[in-house]
């Protein structure tokens, strides 16, 4: 047994410097809980400012006593490798824990232990956390807008056939593998097109009418990004094309084009769509507010689809060009066959991106007097019967986005590492 | 050949002309009918509608250039402090994404999985509509650092008054100006004769002695006023005195700056792992200290790398400011795309106006960030 020095943790009297590290540590965390928690100061005997960082002094005691290095103890090395390897490390280590603490309780109280979801009435919230009731008594609204409940399964439905529809590409057979694409950009939003405005939309085959102004909630949303997605995917195919035209014109039109809508914000877009666009058609024309809005977001997306095309174009070599061209290609089976294939398979995780931003921008159409999602719970924090529960919607709606947004990153995330060829 | 050059560029120069020959005709006409006539007289007259929050003298007696003014003014606001926060927190965030401690590191990268996939409207929201909604009334709210109010009316913070600013504007600009030369002379002096000075000292004491002095003999002379609770009727209480900052502000403000945080650590992050670790070994076996790593070595190359996303990302900053409208914090769309499109029916001038104005902010957010990329890029030989 060696000499004890406080400063120098060493190995020889590690049980000792443990036992004093562990009893340090659980001194700041037990003081900072009964601070917290119980509103008990141990160590309110210290003069005012002291005794409110005492928690993080004893916690830092603790963890300089542990620091220990080549302790023999894999568990201990690994511990002061990953968040203790200085005082300043230790510091911030034991904040975090700190904040850890602080705050993972109380949410946890707040979303499940004092929660309530039995019920169906603002009065069966009696808990004070979150009142899940009141999600559960719109959820319906939430997904469907003003939807008729009756009429809903036509919105599911026409979900489900699109899904089954986009999935079929998975499986088709070797031969037909090269009209993929033609069927994802051309046969795909045929179809899709077809199902919002006979099934969605109605008015025949004995289905009812409902016009867009009752549609709504996520659904809107999804019809909403789909089909922006699908129309700003081709005109920001040729805007990118013409962009690098070596034609005046051509170029310069696209550039303005794009530069024009990516200087603006969306909400101007929507505004101009909104307020703006009627008065530049012939008196008496109407165009649904729906299809307004969706062309104003295209347009807009396009732009952005634009410079993620551009940026594939730009990285391929030259020689794909000049190798093309000696085999005589002209201009647009040079593109269409050797340049873009290369081109979009390059761009794809931007492209996902730009779709990701998309998502997140639906929300805005509430501008318009659309209420997709974010709009139906402007609408539901006002009535009267369910006052007061504005936080539980937006908790809810941020959870449902965050879900789609963080599985489509991760996704697009995955088709970068899948299609990455290295050059 | 030449036909092959001509054809499409002429079809596209039909197109444009047709479809806004198309749009040019059908406005005519229907401004015709309604009796509108294309112009901007209209900013002249007086607006007739208030503003909640301005930074400049406004009422409803000021003309709609006025109210254009002070929505532009408010939008430029909002954007300069969105910028400059968002930029502190996404490089702490972005380097803390890089610590080896493994908490930090989770800390860091979970903030930005989370505050990134959440639409910064419900964001906005969020914070305006449930967070600051749960603040207490003026009259229960508590001392904030001794001098503050944070309340469900917005934050009333102390507010300086100010005796001669101008003495102490010019002052603060001239040590600015002499901090630019000394640091200029002692590159000099240290290129030509290596004789280092401790720069950031000096430029730090310069910048607080000048200032400093004017207080002593410029006349100059700072004193603040408090915000102090006052009853308006039974129930009503407000504060006066101080600078009070509306919660729409504050809300817009807090959601901007988180949202575009988790980009800009991104892109932070990105650029220090684009650095080779050859180059921070090099520096160091030359005898470079850690700061001196960082300052002479690793930030000037992680900079090229970091600064074109980063504008972008401002650029993004100030379109998103627009959503302020939805929580109706008196930006420029709410004000003039809103209020005065409702009164005055223009739809066409006022949609323009606004759309040249963000043009207007997003290229010169972007010639400046080009400039100043250019001025750090490589000089190649």
């Amino acid at each position: 047994m060696s000499k004890v020095n406080l400063l120098k943790p060493n190995r020889e009297n590690i049980n000792l410097f443990l036992a004093l590290g562990i009893v340090f540590f659980s001194l700041g965390i037990l003081d900072f809980y009964l601070n917290n928690f119980y509103e008990k100061n141990i160590t309110g005997f210290l003069p005012g400012f002291i005794s409110f960082f005492t928690p993080l002094i004893f916690g830092m005691i603790g963890l300089h006593f542990v620091r220990i290095e080549f302790s023999g103890i894999k568990k201990l090395d690994k511990l002061n490798k990953n968040i203790n390897t200085s005082n300043f490390n230790a510091a911030l280590s034991f904040c975090i824990i700190l904040l850890l603490i602080f705050s993972i309780p109380p949410l946890l109280n707040w979303f499940i232990f004092d929660a309530n979801i039995a019920g169906d009435t603002k009065e069966a919230c009696t808990g004070g956390g979150a009142c899940w009731v009141y999600i559960k008594v719109w959820f319906n609204r939430f997904m469907y807008g003003m939807y008729p409940n009756a009429e809903q399964w036509r919105v599911n439905a026409t979900f489900i056939i699109v899904l089954v529809f986009m999935g079929l590409g998975y499986f088709f057979p070797l031969r037909f593998k090269k009209y993929l694409t033609l069927y994802y950009v051309i046969f795909l939003p045929i179809i899709s097109f077809l199902l919002i405005y006979y099934l969605i939309s109605g008015g025949e085959f004995g289905l009812e009418w409902v016009e867009t102004g009752a549609w709504g909630g996520l659904s809107l949303t999804f019809i909403v990004s789909f089909f922006s997605l699908i129309f700003c995917f081709p005109i920001g195919m040729m805007l990118a094309l013409g962009r690098r035209s070596d034609l005046p014109i051509v170029k310069y039109s696209s550039l303005t084009f794009i530069e024009f809508w990516r200087g603006v914000p969306l909400i101007t877009v929507l505004f101009m769509s909104a307020v703006m666009f009627p008065m530049f058609l012939p008196d008496g024309t109407y165009v649904d507010k729906l299809i307004r809005v969706i062309a104003a977001i295209v347009l807009f997306e396009a732009a952005y689809t634009a410079e993620v095309i551009r940026g594939g174009l730009q990285a391929l070599p030259r020689g794909q060009y000049d190798a093309a061209k000696s085999l005589g290609m002209g201009y647009w089976r040079l593109h269409l066959l050797v340049i873009l294939p290369q081109a979009l398979k390059l761009v794809i995780p931007g492209i996902a991106n730009t779709f990701l931003a998309l998502v997140k921008d639906t929300p805005l159409i509430f501008v318009v007097g659309l209420l997709e999602l974010a709009g139906m719970l402007g609408l539901a924090k006002t009535n009267p019967k369910w006052l007061g529960f504005s936080m539980e919607g937006y908790v809810f709606a941020g959870i449902i986005f965050w879900i789609i947004c963080y599985s489509m990153s991760k996704y697009s995330y995955n088709l970068e590492l899948k299609y990455k060829t290295d050059r | 050949m030449k036909l092959k050059k001509i054809l499409p560029q002429f079809l596209t120069l039909l197109f444009i002309v047709l479809i806004f020959g198309f749009f040019t005709m059908n406005a005519q006409e229907n401004m015709d009918t309604r009796g509108i006539e294309f112009g901007f007289g209209f900013l002249k007259q007086e607006a007739s509608f208030d503003i909640q929050f301005s930074l400049i003298d406004y009422d409803g007696s000021k003309s709609y250039a006025r109210a254009y003014l002070v929505g532009l003014l408010n939008t430029l606001l909002v954007s300069a402090i969105g910028i400059v926060l968002c930029t502190i927190l996404g490089v702490v965030i972005g380097v803390a994404r890089l610590s080896p401690n493994y908490l930090i590191n989770r800390t860091a990268s979970f903030y930005i999985e989370f505050f990134r996939n959440i639409p910064l409207l419900l964001q906005i929201f969020f914070w305006y509509f449930a967070a600051l909604r749960a603040l207490p009334m003026p009259e229960d709210a508590s001392l904030l650092l001794g001098t503050s109010y944070m309340t469900i009316k917005g934050l009333y913070t102390p507010a300086p008054i100010w005796n001669n600013f101008d003495v102490f504007l010019i002052s603060l600009i001239l040590s600015l100006i002499i901090i630019f030369f000394f640091n200029r002379y002692a590159k000099r002096k240290q290129e030509e004769a290596g004789i280092q000075y401790p720069k950031f000292l000096i430029s730090l004491g310069i910048f607080i002695i000048i200032p400093a002095l004017t207080f002593i003999f410029g006349g100059v002379d700072l004193s603040w006023s408090f915000p102090e609770l006052k009853q308006l009727a039974k129930t009503s209480f407000t504060y006066e005195g101080g600078v009070g900052i509306p919660p729409e502000l504050i809300a817009l403000t807090l959601a901007l700056t988180l949202y575009t945080a988790t980009f800009i650590a991104e892109n932070v992050r990105a650029g220090i792992q684009g650095i080779g670790k050859g180059q921070k070994e090099a520096a160091a076996s030359i005898g470079l200290t850690p700061g001196q790593v960082l300052k002479l070595v690793i930030m000037p190359q992680a900079l090229r790398i970091i600064i074109p996303p980063t504008t972008n990302q401002y650029l993004n900053l100030t379109k998103n400011s627009s959503l302020a409208a939805a929580i109706a914090y008196p930006d420029l769309v709410l004000v003039f795309a809103g209020t005065a499109m409702m009164q005055t029916g223009r739809a066409i001038e006022i949609v323009a106006i606004t759309m040249a104005t963000y043009l207007t902010i997003s290229l010169s957010i972007s010639v400046f960030m080009n400039w100043y990329n250019k001025s750090i890029a490589i000089k190649e030989k």
